[in-house]
């Protein structure tokens, strides 16, 4: 018996008359005896929501969360301000416990939310369209990868050094499955090296992924990449790390990106121990009908009332089977619901606000730092992260900053291009300053790292 | 009934509102200005609209009004399996121990997700019979690559780089075939036999020294269990290609079979079907993937280790297909799968899918005559109608769907799967009453009855609705999908 | 009963070829137009693109099914019919009177290999 099961033994007896059958048994007469299953799964008793909750309990007393200290790990995960609506209106069941809406006339607040989320996305990164959402920014940027060599006919992608290592090493998957050969392009001051990219472009190339701000928090010289890869008549792929970046520098689309993927982690969803986030995926115009996975589109109904509906389904799986632009199906859908709460409530000037305050403070505290005699790692201009070197090894700021509560930035061995790599027991740490951070905490990090060295 | 929202959230926006007051961070000082130079700053302002918290709030439960949930009512989506979504597990994963946590933290302060990670691993194993698990696929069709990208590079490892082609059953999910080409293999389709499962024939014919596998889906998506899958497993294997299963319809077999035991090598779950985590109007959802203990090297990294009572992240090894995503894989859906799986104890989840069977041979049985039944068998969580045993005016299975609505239940899946010509595909799951059962057969039968005596009843549906037919033809052939402003 | 014209080649994929000297216009059938349904996108290549014979050089798309466009003999494209790319509709009003490309073809033995009218009227029958 569970309480999430309305039937009856009653109810189950005559239901059983009306099949024919003496018992549920007889159900599962067609699995042959040597596969069914003869003893009871073990996984413990059935628990009332009270043991659940203490059970659960004990294992949350053993998370400490980064959310609820001063953090300055960025890196791929921010912990930005989450405004409270958010969860209220993901909250209703009438959102969260729907479908995929392939039925239109009762599902317009699914397929109008998502039509909304596309507008301001591929507002957000100057693009023509905007799909439905992805998994991630990373699987999003593998299948732009793909979708530039289907679309290119060619085998080999360039990725700068500068992007996400997670982001790389799924490219790296993707690539390895579908025979498209990932080259790296080596970085120079923290940004991709221009004069290696133009070597490197060649006829054969069928995209160059580049990510603004990097992985290093510096902002690329996107529309330069964008020219020299469109002189061999590559795909320019604009990889966004921090979806909050896109309120004050200059979009990928307007960079001359014709493909523009990222993570919208940072637009109202939490950190959650990396997911689920949001991934999102906008094109030029002429590669509309190659993205993959849901769109929506609008229209109108027989009383000509405008109204939304899926939409160019003839790219996905459920009709194209293997010919399909992607076997996605699933998507982010209720996130991009939270990212669509979230960037109507903050609205342009929030969003910019929130932006200017994350480098307002990222930039005070490269002050502070350099006022304390750390070093930054790099010159060129930043979004809020920034990497700095360390006296010692990162070990001992790691610990220190535990120590005196802050959750320290991150540890950047092995993660640096060869040619920046400190030097033996000296460490770099990678920060990152949302506009969560207030100065007291920023003080406080600088000192607690001072008396580390 | 609410009246339809006519209004896009851009078309309720006017200077001078805001809707989310951002703290003091006490940093003096515009440090940021001329911080970027201008030709890498944003010029021109993005379209997003200016609204108060009121504003906002009620325009998002307006649009959340325009929707059918299952909380709502009725959801018979067959092979979507959309039973209810308990609340407890919504508690659970908003918790800020759990939601709050940056994933580069060290493991020292993530034990307790590390640990409900682990255990959630070790109960997917007993349930589907499998060695090991990875939580990073990010839904089932994220897993069904995963898993064949497995497949392909375990063909590599043993010198078999040129078993290429993975075989599909023409009732499979579309993911399954696009999944398979994803991983880089050619896809050999083969027909169903014609009592809908296997064609041991087509199989055997189609099976050589270039397959790398077999993908199916058990019980099939005509609900009908494969009683013949040991033979299936054993041909595959003598023919040096493994076995996948999409565990799509797992809601039908918990705690009577396991994939692992019928000779599957590599297995995904959808948390958001089987283990009750919502669908999210499409997302998001998780699909772990469990390998056999050969394939176990294979497994996306990292997998969560346990040292003692101390859990770890491990490195992937060399086998390893590499990542398929950042980080460790949807947390947040996971938790929601740990509650619901403790909750309902190994019986508990017996007990669900032995209601999900019963309830579905239950309809099967209110239904057939004045619907086509085509396999007139034992089902198992779900059942397949061809279409009306009778109808006048050009009457079809699209029609009766959308009657439906008018009826106050979300339509089953339609059209699919594709060998069924006017498939009407039913899964009512454990969550529905007898009283709900018996009312939604009350309804479809009355729908047989007007395709008869007034299709322009079922022709004109829906009616109740708070739009009515939308032209599709109109969306796709002018596409508007961004606001024009 | 779908129309089938008599002096028209035709493919078992449901393409039609009408032959004048060596270049030859290639379309859908009126058989495959009814399968698919209202047309809501055709893809055709530009001039100057290469397939053999059995290649893929367009598809086809409805609301619910998306059809490839396979090319019934090797050739070259000379033009593409932009009138049925932009009102796809006019191939369902008249599938034979709107031509897809425009192609030279290599062969003419490849011809051969085509089915004429009667056979295909006997593929299509069911």
């Amino acid at each position: 018996m569970s309480v999430y099961i309305p039937i009856t033994p009653s109810d189950r007896a005559g239901m059983l008359e009306r099949i024919g059958v003496q018992s549920e048994a007889v159900l599962f007469e067609d699995i042959p005896e040597k596969i069914r299953l003869k003893e009871g799964l073990d996984l413990g008793k059935p628990m009332s929501e009270h043991e659940l909750m203490k059970e659960l309990g004990a294992l949350a007393a053993k998370n400490a969360p980064a959310s609820c200290r001063p953090c300055f790990l960025g890196a791929g995960a921010y912990d930005r301000l989450i405004p409270s609506v958010i969860r209220h209106m993901t909250s209703r069941s009438e959102f969260y416990t729907a479908y995929t809406p392939y039925q239109p006339e009762i599902s317009q607040g699914t397929l109008q939310a998502i039509f909304e989320f596309q507008t301001m996305i591929a507002s957000l990164t100057g693009m023509d369209v905007a799909n439905a959402s992805m998994y991630d920014g990373a699987s999003a940027c593998a299948e732009a990868v793909i979708m530039a060599a289907r679309q290119t006919r060619r085998g080999r992608v360039l990725v700068s050094e500068t992007l996400h290592p997670d982001t790389r090493r799924v490219i790296d998957t993707y690539a390895r499955f579908n025979s498209i050969e990932p080259v790296s392009v080596p970085a120079k001051q923290g940004v991709t090296d221009m004069e290696a990219l133009s070597s490197l472009v060649g006829d054969d190339v069928c995209g160059v992924v580049v990510q603004s701000p990097n992985f290093f928090g510096l902002i690329e010289d996107a529309a330069a990449a964008a020219d020299i890869t469109h002189g061999k008549g590559a795909l320019y792929i604009a990889y966004t790390s921090d979806a909050l970046s896109l309120a004050v520098l200059k979009s990928p689309g307007a960079s001359g990106a014709d493909i523009a993927v990222g993570e919208g982690q940072s637009f109202g969803i939490p950190m959650c121990y990396g997911g689920p986030w949001l991934g999102f995926m906008a094109v030029k115009a002429p590669l509309m009908r190659k993205l993959p996975g849901r769109i929506v589109g609008q229209s109108v109904d027989m009383d000509g009332k405008r109204s939304f509906v899926l939409t160019l389904q003839a790219r996905e799986q459920h009709i194209r089977r293997e010919k399909a632009t992607s076997n996605i199906c699933s998507n982010q859908g209720l996130n991009a619901l939270s990212a669509t709460i979230y960037l109507s409530l903050l609205g342009a000037d929030g969003l910019k606000e929130a932006a200017k305050r994350s480098m307002d403070g990222a930039r005070y505290l490269k002050a502070q730092l350099e006022a304390a005699g750390f070093k930054a790692l790099y010159s060129g201009p930043f979004f809020d992260e920034f990497a700095f070197a360390l006296p010692g090894d990162t070990a001992r700021a790691e610990a220190a900053l535990q120590a005196a509560g802050y959750v320290g930035g991150l540890a950047l061995d092995g993660l640096l291009p060869a040619a920046d790599a400190a030097g033996d027991g000296l460490g770099a740490m990678l920060v990152c300053v949302t506009e969560k951070r207030t100065r007291e905490e920023l003080d406080g990090f600088v000192s607690a790292l001072r008396a580390a060295y | 009934m609410a009246k339809h929202y006519d209004k896009l959230i851009f078309e309720i926006s006017s200077d001078g509102k805001e809707g989310y007051l951002l703290p003091d961070t006490g940093v003096e000082g515009d440090f940021s200005k001329d911080a970027i130079p201008e030709e890498l700053a944003r010029a021109d302002e993005p379209v997003l609209p200016r609204v108060s918290e009121p504003e906002a709030v009620r325009h998002f439960t307006r649009l959340s009004q325009e929707n059918y949930g299952v909380d709502g009512g009725f959801y018979p989506l067959g092979s979507c399996t959309m039973k209810y979504n308990p609340k407890i597990n919504e508690d659970a994963a908003a918790m800020e121990a759990f939601c709050g946590l940056h994933p580069c933290q060290p493991e020292s302060d993530a034990q307790g997700v590390l640990r409900l990670m682990y255990e959630l691993g070790e109960m997917l194993s007993e349930i589907t019979g499998m060695a090991q698990f990875s939580l990073q696929p990010a839904a089932g069709a994220h897993g069904e690559l995963s898993g064949l990208m497995i497949f392909k590079a375990w063909h590599e490892k043993n010198g078999q780089a040129d078993r290429k082609r993975i075989i599909v059953p023409d009732s499979s999910h579309g993911t399954n075939p696009a999944s398979a080409a994803e991983a880089g293999f050619e896809i050999v389709q083969i027909k169903s036999a014609a009592d809908g499962t296997v064609d041991i024939d087509a199989l055997a014919a189609a099976l050589d020294d270039k397959t790398a596998g077999l993908m199916l889906t058990n019980p099939n998506t005509l609900g009908l269990f494969e009683t013949r899958i040991g033979e299936i497993a054993d041909m595959v294997h003598s023919a040096g290609g493994l076995l996948y299963y999409d565990g799509a319809n797992m809601n039908a077999i918990m705690g009577y079979a396991r994939p692992g035991d019928m000779g599957f090598d590599v297995v995904h779950v959808n948390t958001h079907k089987t283990f009750s985590t919502p669908h999210g109007g499409g997302g998001p959802g998780a699909g772990p993937i469990g390998v056999s203990a050969a394939l176990a090297p294979y497994l996306p990294g990292p997998v969560v280790a346990r040292s003692g009572d101390f859990y770890t992240l491990e490195a992937a090894g060399e086998n390893s297909i590499g990542k398929v995503r950042s980080f460790y894989g949807s947390i947040g859906v996971l938790v929601r799968a740990w509650c619901y799986i403790k909750t309902m104890g190994g019986d508990g989840l017996k007990s669900a899918s032995e209601t999900a069977v019963l309830n579905a041979n239950y309809l099967k049985e209110l239904l057939k005559g004045k619907y086509k039944l085509p396999y007139d068998v034992v089902c198992k969580h779900e059942f397949v109608l061809d279409g009306l045993a009778e109808a006048q005016g050009g009457v079809r299975t699209l029609d009766v769907a959308k009657r439906l609505i008018d009826l106050g239940y979300h339509p089953p899946t339609i059209y699919f799967p594709l060998i069924v010509e006017n498939a009407i595909m039913i899964e009512p799951t454990e969550t529905e009453s007898l009283e709900t059962l018996d009312s939604f057969a009350e309804a479809m039968l009355r729908v047989a009855d007007e395709a008869v005596s007034c299709p322009d009843i079922l022709l004109e549906a829906p009616t109740t609705a708070l739009v009515r037919r939308i032209d599709e033809l109109k969306a796709a052939k002018e596409p508007v999908l961004v606001w024009q402003g | 009963m779908a129309k089938v014209l008599d002096e028209l080649y035709y493919t078992e994929d449901h393409e039609w070829l009408r032959v004048d000297g060596n270049v030859g216009f290639v379309g859908i059938t009126d058989f495959a137009q009814g399968h698919l349904g209202d047309i809501a996108y055709i893809e055709l290549p530009d001039a100057g693109s290469r397939f053999a014979a059995g290649e893929v050089f367009g598809v086809v798309e409805s609301i619910k099914t998306a059809s490839d466009l396979l090319m019934p003999v090797s050739g070259t494209v000379a033009e593409k019919n932009d009138s049925a790319e932009q009102s796809p509709e006019k191939v369902n009003a008249d599938a034979y009177d709107s031509w897809l490309i425009k192609i030279e073809l290599e062969d003419m033995g490849e011809l051969d290999k085509l089915l004429r009218a009667d056979a295909y009227t006997e593929l299509t029958k069911e």
